[in-house]
């Protein structure tokens, strides 16, 4: 163990949450911005990298660097053993059976791509249907709306309410005999629900019909359990629960990945090749063609260090501490409206200023070293429900501040100010 | 706030609550919808030609305060110019909001324009004082929409280096 994981193991007594000392963890965030201290607030893009990822990566180039599964010496068996290390903290991270079912991917979009080529392209045909919901970002839209278009198959939308709560009951009544696959997200990045993604795959399987979850927002927050869930594929972002970009899982049920077509074809994921006839290799193999993000998943399987260093029952306690404050002190602001308002969510607060677009917010907070997202969030359907082109959102790490809410209360007003 | 005075100028706030020729022009010869994909800003401009005169020019759209400052004052500054004048003061609009024109020490015709200079600080905010020129180019030459991302980078060159 190298020394910044021995330092965490003391991190926090139950309970108790010392965000000082956690802050500490990431050297990102010390530093200032148009001479502000950096009050980092857009944790839902990316969140920030603790001194331990850095480190492992850095160990890994420095004393480890070369190519997996191909070399018998000595770099390459260190390599393969430190990538295969990370597949097994995955999967004891999201409590997959095996790891083989845990397949390495770049992130979530290509992990949701796999499915929709690997599953879709093989088991959708015409006049078949794939449901997604309404809150669902471009990366769960998209992919289904290509497979439909190229099938001539029929995508279905569970709809919401305005507190931006997916409608259980439409959902149920959207299913029928021609349903292939449900795909939803676990957490709006848009909007912070939470959505209860295990009764949502209850339902499907009813019916026999297998779900995706995105749980891109869900892995930085929730323990997730994806066997408990009972859901069929769960698509994950490494750089968006501390670990580097480039880094990601797929997890899906061994039976299927074993009857899905392969993603891309190449290095890694053969078996033997003749020009007339290639057999693919078992999984993971199968859909880990060409030479992966190395350095990029070992790091993930050290943010997973990390996040097992910490106590996460009080991490989430934390920021739902941190929501329900900036929460209450953005509704008390007069212009601003949340936009989001479900009964549970994770710490993402989405907002618009009456008569200021959410660019401007963000140029303006940007100048009080107060970073967040503007824009529509890669969700446009969710902006075209609440009829507004964006909105501004801060969303919350475990090792934000009130303070932070402060300032960002308070920058809010000075926006309101300049363009009043 | 001091430095934000230089992006956020009264005028450019002004212009922002009151948009100039801001509506939809019944009798346009030519007209283009111009898009920012990465935020969604949308702008719709309307000319009306007579030859090579823009007899008329208006637009309608939501988008930021950059943006839509950006596409009252181009509005007034193309009114009864040719065609190739308004070209002319893009180009001239476009190299300064992206550093490469200093609009004090050479010669231009920016007169008013001037005030958009503080863009090339923000070199995000370029796409947005220029999504409005774009479309009045498509539209100027016959197309109907124009977005940000299929002309290249907008980004301000003073900032690439640093
Ligand atoms: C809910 C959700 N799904 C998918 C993605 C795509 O993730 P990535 O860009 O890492 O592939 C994001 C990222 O913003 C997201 O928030």
């Amino acid at each position: 163990m190298i020394a910044a994981e021995k330092d965490l193991n003391a991190v926090s007594e139950p309970g108790r949450w010392d965000v000082e000392r956690i802050r500490r963890d990431f050297p990102v965030l010390h530093q200032t911005v148009n001479g502000k201290p950096l009050a980092y607030l857009d944790n839902a893009a990316s969140s920030q990298v603790p001194q331990l990822v850095i480190e492992r990566g850095t160990r890994y180039l420095r004393e480890e660097h070369s190519n997996i599964h191909r070399g018998v010496h000595y770099l390459s068996q260190r390599a393969t053993s430190a990538y295969e290390g990370a597949r097994e903290k995955v999967r004891r991270f999201i409590n997959a059976r095996e790891a083989r079912e845990c397949i390495f991917v770049r992130g979530a979009t290509e992990g949701i791509n796999l499915v929709m080529h690997g599953y879709g392209r093989k088991f959708v045909g015409p006049g078949d249907e794939v449901v997604i919901s309404e809150m669902e970002h471009h990366a769960n839209i998209v992919p289904w709306q290509m497979l439909c278009e190229e099938k001539g198959a029929r995508l279905r939308v569970i709809p919401m309410n305005d507190a931006g709560e997916l409608l259980l009951d439409e959902y149920e009544a959207l299913l029928n005999e021609r349903t292939k696959i449900v795909a939803v997200t676990h957490v709006s990045n848009a909007l912070g629900t939470v959505n209860p993604v295990k009764e949502i795959v209850r339902i499907a399987h009813a019916r026999g019909i297998p779900v995706l979850v995105d749980g891109a927002q869900a892995a930085p927050h929730l323990p997730i359990d994806v066997r408990d869930l009972d859901c069929d594929f769960y698509a994950i972002s490494g750089h968006k629960m501390f670990g580097p970009t480039g880094s990601g899982v797929l997890y899906g049920k061994a039976e299927l990945l074993e009857r899905m077509n392969p993603f891309m074809g190449g290095g890694d994921m053969i078996r033997s090749v003749t020009f007339e006839r290639t057999i693919y290799a078992g999984l993971p193999n199968k859909f880990e063609a060409g030479t992966p993000a190395i350095a990029s998943q070992i790091g993930l399987g050290a943010a997973i260090d990390y996040l097992n260093s910490i106590d996460r029952a009080a991490a989430y306690a934390y920021e739902q501490e941190l929501l329900r404050y900036a929460t209450e002190r953005l509704s008390k602001i007069e212009g601003v409206r949340i936009i989001g308002t479900a009964r549970e969510k994770a710490s993402v607060i989405s907002f618009t200023v009456e008569n200021v677009h959410p660019h401007d917010i963000g140029t303006i907070l940007d100048q009080e070293g107060i970073a967040i997202r503007a824009g529509h969030h890669c969700a446009q359907p969710v902006m075209q429900h609440f009829k507004i082109p964006a909105t501004a959102r801060a969303s919350f790490a475990f090792y934000n501040t009130k303070e932070e809410v402060d300032r960002l209360a308070a920058a809010i007003e000075k926006v309101i100010e300049v363009f009043n | 706030m001091s430095e934000l005075g230089e992006l956020y100028q009264q005028v450019i706030l002004d212009h922002n609550r009151k948009p100039r020729n801001f509506y939809e022009m019944e009798q346009a010869t030519a007209r283009a919808e111009g898009f920012n994909p990465l935020c969604g800003d949308q702008v719709t401009v309307y000319l009306k030609l007579d030859g090579e005169l823009i007899k008329e020019i208006s637009f309608v759209g939501s988008g930021c305060a950059i943006s839509k400052a950006a596409a009252s004052m181009m509005t007034q500054a193309l009114k009864e110019k040719t065609k190739e004048e308004a070209e002319k003061l893009f180009e001239q609009f476009h190299r300064m909001v992206t550093g490469e024109l200093d609009e004090n020490s050479e010669p231009n015709e920016l007169g008013r324009l001037k005030i958009f200079a503080g863009v090339r600080d923000y070199p995000v905010r370029v796409k947005c004082a220029t999504l409005p020129w774009h479309t009045m180019r498509a539209a100027l030459e016959g197309r109907e929409t124009a977005s940000t991302e299929d002309i290249g980078p907008d980004i301000s060159s003073a900032h690439i280096s640093a």
